[in-house]
């Protein structure tokens, strides 16, 4: 059967073929379809989401043990915070097979960083695949699985964003039923105190040298034959190679990358004249080219940053590009992404932007809150450091004698994900950095994952809901405060009592996000929201601008009549703006 | 057969998505290879959005070049403009006659530009279609994105595919006799 699937659907599919029996992960761009799609074999895989990338690997790595075959998926960023089960458990490698899916983000799309996880298959010294396409993405997680049960070890699946996101012809098999691999207790391999481990260490060497025979008759590294001119790319990069120089290079194509086949590299650099090393990120096939004694054409020629499409090829190696059309650029204004009309987060951004505070940011929608109109949020670095981050700014800024204070805030996803260990730094430290948990019931930047907090599990099926004020109290801290972000006197009273206090103060702002389909005890909960519409008073409105301090998309100022509009398709009434109007011309009307 | 690219471009929650879904569907169907590469990841509504699509008889990159695209489809114009660089010289353009505000414009920190479709007329052959107006008088604004796919069916002469059948397969059915109006309603607007 011929489907059009992107990477991550095919990856998906690649599981269930391959008779994987449990996966995790933690949502993060580009890898998010992947469980999202796994999850709907739920007769055959059981999907769930791993509150962050490391327990979802660890979940994983027991699953193994135990016997079956398991898939964990996260961002590039995400192996980061798994790294440490995965570097241990390259030692002890897998009774079922495990395949760690890293999506890398060339070109930064949707990340804080450029990292290129192909380093970690030469760290943890696993083997790794490389697909340049869907069908690669299903041949290649079968091919994975099978060297992973063979060679006794987890195997990383490196995809880039134009991998996961992009579409093609997939040709589907069926599901190879796999009965699960008997558990033995077995200390020696799977209990790493030193002296186990110290054995295992000796076997990862000897394992790694097998595998580089291996990758010599790897059917995904292969010699494409051509012209004079020689290409060596794994991933996307062969095919933006490909649509460039089509016949006229003879390619090593490599599937397989980690260890490298050295062999191979020698009989295709005999073969052609010159020798072109395109991939993204970072000189990783380069080096290697280099520390086999060949030369070629890398990181001198291509930029060491962003995506190597096709007209940066075209760039570097021809030195030309396409004509295209000229135009007036200057009438081509910018859109960048905003908080929705109706976003929760609106309001809390609007009352930190007002005051004189530092604000220690986080990852998610509430991102945004550094952009203009609010330029509340100071710093962003990982998933989770809000509060870390800003208890060490509060903590420097007190011992040097500044009177800065230090709002830290995140979102429920995030809290849950390592924010939760964020605030223990808080709560222990004494920190008084003030600490706001933005909980819009969701995962919301990555297109709305369940969490702990909302109640049900990855396949909607009912789940324990983690009461997250419940939680911090339990944690100790003595002043948690529940609110709702569009009231913004209630926002702005929260945070004027935290500033008075000289200890750890919690605010939770508890409001779904405008996007969320709500069920009906959500609607019930939360008063049928998103049912209003508000409204401008034309002879009230004196044009005064102020209600755009909200930074609400919905609402505009119309030159012309200098009064205030609301464009009734966005407004779901949440009544911020009615609150910033000094001359209350703005009124909510009840649709429903 | 030459690998042809089409660019879709528009604003979060235009239907761009779904158009080109069905449009890589048929493209399939109609016995070519076809790739299609989107760039999502954030959920917010209101950014630039683009789906890249490329098919014919092998295709290598899915991502259009910059000076690659055969046919750029926009579905708010000031995006038509953003994006024109994409086109070949020889290329064509189907304008949305629909304007979406920027935040800066929002906030009044910039004025939405007053001459766009002289701009691309100017500069490529445009054709400029009012798809708002189309869907709402079939019964829905939204699905002014099928009848945007209809013009493209229209443009590139793809008769021999079902379309009626990759909308009803793919498409809540309550609302599949819709789409597929929309659809031929948009095949009637451009040449």
């Amino acid at each position: 059967m011929k489907v059009l699937m992107t990477g991550n659907e095919a990856v998906a599919r690649g599981a269930y073929e391959a008779g994987v029996r449990f996966a995790s992960a933690y949502p993060g761009t580009p890898s998010t379809e992947i469980l999202e799609n796994v999850a709907k074999y739920k007769e055959e895989i059981k999907a769930e989401w791993g509150p962050n990338e490391k327990v979802a690997v660890e979940a994983c790595i027991g699953a193994s043990i135990a016997g079956v075959r398991t898939l964990c998926a996260m961002k590039h960023v995400g192996v980061n915070v798994a790294a440490d089960p995965l570097f241990t458990f390259a030692y002890a490698g897998v009774n079922g097979g495990m395949v760690l899916i890293t999506a890398d983000e060339p070109g930064q799309h949707s990340s804080q960083n450029e990292q290129d996880n192909r380093h970690y298959a030469r760290a943890a010294k696993i083997p790794m695949f490389e697909p340049a396409n869907s069908q690669e993405c299903l041949d290649m997680l079968s091919a994975a699985y099978e060297l992973s049960e063979a060679f006794d070890t987890p195997v990383l699946l490196r995809m880039t964003t134009r991998v996961c996101h992009s579409k093609s012809i997939v040709t589907c098999g069926g599901r190879a039923e796999r009965e699960a691999r008997p558990y033995e207790k077995n200390p020696q391999k799977n209990l790493m105190v030193p002296a186990h481990a110290k054995i295992r260490r000796v076997f990862v060497e000897q394992r790694t040298e097998r595998l580089t025979g291996y990758a010599e008759k790897n059917p995904f590294n292969l010699i494409e034959p051509g012209g004079s001119t020689g290409v060596i790319a794994s991933g996307m990069c062969y095919h933006y190679a490909k649509e460039l120089l089509g016949d006229r290079a003879t390619y090593l194509k490599l599937g397989f990358t980690h260890p490298l086949p050295t062999g191979l590299l020698d009989a295709f650099c005999r073969q052609v004249e010159q020798v072109y090393v395109i991939e993204e990120n970072d000189p990783y096939l380069e080096q290697w080219v280099r520390a086999c004694g060949h030369s070629c054409h890398g990181k001198d020629l291509f930029p060491p940053h962003g995506e190597m499409t096709t007209d940066v090829l075209r760039n570097a190696i021809l030195d030309a590009q396409l004509p295209a059309p000229s135009y007036d650029r200057s009438l081509v204004v910018p859109r960048p992404p905003t908080l929705c009309a109706g976003c929760p987060h609106r309001g809390v951004f609007y009352e930190l932007g007002r005051r004189d505070l530092v604000v220690s940011g986080d990852i998610g929608c509430y991102s945004l809150g550094f952009a203009p109109p609010y330029r509340a949020m100071d710093t962003l670095v990982c998933m989770g450091g809000a509060f870390s981050i800003g208890h060490g700014m509060q903590r420097a800024f007190d011992l040097t004698g500044s009177d800065k204070r230090v709002v830290s805030i995140l979102g429920d996803s995030t809290f849950f994900h390592t924010g939760i260990n964020s605030l223990i730094e808080v709560l222990y430290n004494n920190s008084r950095t003030i600490c706001i948990i933005l909980d819009n019931r969701i995962t919301g930047m990555t297109g709305h994952q369940e969490n702990p907090g909302t109640g049900k599990l990855a396949c909607g099926e009912p789940a324990a809901q983690m009461d997250i004020a419940a939680i911090v109290r339990a944690m100790g801290a003595a002043h948690v405060e529940e609110i709702d972000p569009n009231d913004l006197k209630s926002v702005g009273a929260a945070l004027d009592a935290a500033m008075e206090r000289d200890g750890p103060s919690v605010i939770i702002t508890r409001w779904p996000c405008v996007l969320k389909r709500l069920d009906a005890a959500e609607q019930a909960q939360f008063g049928a929201p998103f049912r209003g519409r508000c409204k401008v008073d034309a002879e009230s409105c004196v044009g005064c601008k102020l209600c755009l301090r909200g930074g609400c998309p919905a609402l505009s100022i119309n030159k012309e009549a200098r009064r205030a509009e609301i464009d009734a398709a966005q407004c779901v009434g949440c009544g911020v703006c009615a609150q910033l109007c000094p001359k209350k011309a703005i009124w909510k009307e009840e649709t429903v | 057969m030459r690998t042809k690219s089409i660019l879709l471009v528009g604003v979060g929650g235009q239907g761009t998505i779904l158009a080109s879904k069905l449009l890589t569907i048929g493209l399939m169907e109609s016995g070519c290879d076809v790739k299609m590469s989107e760039i999502h990841g954030m959920s917010q509504r209101g950014g630039s959005v683009s789906s890249h699509i490329r098919y014919g008889a092998d295709v290598q990159s899915p991502v259009i070049e910059r000076g690659g695209a055969d046919l750029l489809v926009a579905f708010e114009k000031m995006e038509a403009l953003r994006w024109l660089e994409y086109l070949r010289p020889e290329g064509q353009v189907v304008v949305n006659d629909a304007r979406i505000n920027p935040m800066p414009v929002v906030s009044g920190d910039a004025e939405y530009p007053a001459r766009i479709l002289e701009e691309l007329t100017a500069r490529a052959d445009t054709a400029v279609v009012d798809a708002f107006t189309a869907a709402t008088a079939l019964g829905s604004p939204k699905v002014s994105n099928i009848v945007l796919l209809g013009t493209i069916v229209q443009r590139l002469g793809l008769d021999g595919v079902d379309w009626d059948r990759i909308i009803s397969d793919n498409v809540n059915p309550a609302f599949a006799a819709l789409n597929q109006n929309a659809l031929a309603r948009g095949r009637t607007l451009v040449k």
